[in-house]
């Protein structure tokens, strides 16, 4: 199984860290994998976003321009991405701030009140995890229990207080997927 | 088996400099390589005493690293593009000189202060001299996390082993990605220096004497003889490359480092529809695997250059080829970076199709 992922949204929404759990949770398996941030000027304030592949097998490049799943935090990130979507592939959208919601018809598309659900948890920071969850449980390509992990070896030690309440916040996404 | 890790390229080759026992560190912060200097300050002196400096400028560091190297010290610099620029000098006296160093470069877009994103236009720069007169670094060109480990303990290694600079050939792409690395043990720092490094004049002994500077036109040619002959040892024994699927190739993509591996994949994506194309990575771009391209070549119908630059490496393929088959390039420049669909796209166009832009 391989999962060719983009987590894509503002600077400061976490998108690079939800890559980056993922990636160390897909290390954690023992599976390869592979995160590739942007780091241009779109760190100081744009959009930024994470290419994140995660495989049973080797993987070639790092590049790639085609996505199994596109996770998207603001609208730039539809708009940009749903057209590179694979046919079969997925979008999962944070459906409170993006009004203009993806259209195409030959993909999944998962719509998660992530901002508002953040909210209701005191912390619009989570908002990452959240989304987090619904992609995990979309795609299985890790167990969800791994992410406990993962998050303490992303999170440095004085932060580690913090894990229950990312892991709250993972599950209310988990909850927005249905199979 | 070492640690297992996930680890930045830049900071996987900081931690693999402190465990290669390496002695000092000198540079100057530059993005896209600046958590180099921020990790071993942060990591290498409590744990091996290691100096780590920041110099005032890149020609300060380069200089310090001459210094340094002349002591016989394991020494080490990074930098990208616009700051290795400022080396050029340095670099021509430490080649000249015959001093062990290792340098890397995470190379962006240029010319000039150019982007921060990455790119490889610097290659003529590295493997085709970049300071004055008639010198060559041994050039790496790591295309994964991993190979920013490995080779930068290869890299310690074969400058000591020629008496000569080293480069890690890498860009900004690599150094800022994560992938899982295998780290090797820590090794202990030397304690023993060669005996040609000045470490001071020992009784009996004549005083050690490092220069570059020899104006007598003599003495300077036999200086240029020796290295000359150097050079070609290191042709005859130091030349590494990876070969994928050349068998039954009728094609093959060629590239150095993270484009060669963007190559692998539009190779699996030509497989699938039918085309029997290979692909040739040169490891070290200096020596360059000329052998391999002129092997291979009659059994070709053709070979696609693929490179973050206008077409420098192209030069060296088409050399090795001499003529026996056709070496077509696209490239991307400035910071961008060809996608798999880009590069099936060009040689069905160039390749299939016929055409040409």
């Amino acid at each position: 199984m391989t999962q060719e992922a983009i987590f894509a949204g503002f600077g400061g929404q976490g998108v690079l860290s939800m890559g980056m759990i993922l990636a160390y949770s897909g290390m954690l398996e023992n599976k390869e994998v592979c995160w590739m941030p942007s780091y241009g000027p779109e760190m100081r304030g744009g959009t930024a976003n994470a290419i994140t592949i995660v495989s049973d097998d080797y993987i070639s490049s790092p590049i790639i321009s085609r996505f199994d799943s596109v996770i998207a935090l603001n609208q730039p990130s539809v708009d940009k991405f749903e057209s590179r979507v694979k046919p079969g592939g997925m979008i999962i959208y944070d459906s409170t701030n993006i009004l203009t919601p993806p259209t195409r018809t030959d993909i999944t598309i998962y719509n998660v009140p992530g901002s508002a659900e953040a909210v209701k948890l005191k912390n619009i920071k989570v908002l990452n995890m959240l989304m987090l969850g619904a992609f995990v449980r979309a795609t299985k390509i890790v167990k969800e229990e791994t992410i406990t992990e993962a998050l303490k070896q992303v999170l440095p030690e004085r932060y580690h207080k913090l894990v229950p309440l990312n892991m709250e916040a993972f599950n209310v996404g988990t909850s927005f997927v249905t199979n | 088996m070492g640690d297992l890790k996930l680890m930045k390229g830049n900071e996987a080759l900081s931690e693999a400099m402190i465990r290669a026992g390496c002695d000092a560190y000198f540079g100057y912060p530059i993005t896209p390589q600046s958590e180099v200097l921020e990790y071993l300050a942060r990591e290498a002196s409590q744990r091996t005493g290691m100096v780590v400096l920041q110099a005032e400028s890149e020609v300060a560091a380069i200089n310090m690293i001459y210094g340094a190297a002349g002591a016989g010290r394991r020494v080490m610099t990074t930098s990208s593009s616009p700051g290795i620029s400022l080396m050029q000098e340095g670099l021509s006296y430490i080649a000249s000189a015959e001093l062990p160093c290792l340098l890397a470069n995470v190379v962006r877009g240029g010319p000039g202060l150019g982007t921060i994103q990455p790119s490889q236009a610097d290659y003529f720069q590295s493997v085709k001299g970049g300071g004055h007169g008639d010198y060559k670094l041994i050039v790496l060109a790591p295309s994964s996390v991993q190979e920013m480990v490995d080779f930068v303990k290869l890299g310690f290694e074969l400058g000591e082993k020629y008496r000569n600079p080293v480069m890690i050939l890498t860009d900004g792409a690599i150094g800022q990605m994560m992938e899982k690395v295998v780290l090797f043990e820590q090794m202990p720092r030397k304690t023993e220096f060669p005996d040609w490094a000045t470490t001071g004049k020992k009784p009996g002994k004549d005083r050690n004497y490092i220069t570059s500077l020899h104006i007598q036109s003599e003495k300077m040619e036999e200086i240029n003889l020796r290295l000359q002959a150097k050079y070609k040892e290191i042709e005859k024994n130091e030349i590494r490359y990876q070969a994928v699927n050349l068998d039954d190739a009728e094609y093959v993509f060629t590239g150095f480092g993270l484009v060669a591996r963007i190559c692998i994949k539009a190779m699996e994506m030509a497989r699938a529809k039918g085309y029997k194309v290979g692909v040739i990575r040169p490891i070290t771009v200096f020596p360059f695997p000329t052998q391999v391209y002129a092997d291979i070549a009659p059994q070709l119908k053709g070979i696609l250059d693929v490179e973050m630059n206008a077409g420098q490496m192209v030069e060296d393929v088409r050399l090795s080829v001499n003529g026996a088959t056709k070496v077509e390039f696209y490239g991307r420049m400035g910071g961008m970076i060809p996608s798999p669909e880009e590069i099936l796209e060009n040689f069905e166009r160039i390749y299939i199709k016929g055409e040409t832009k």
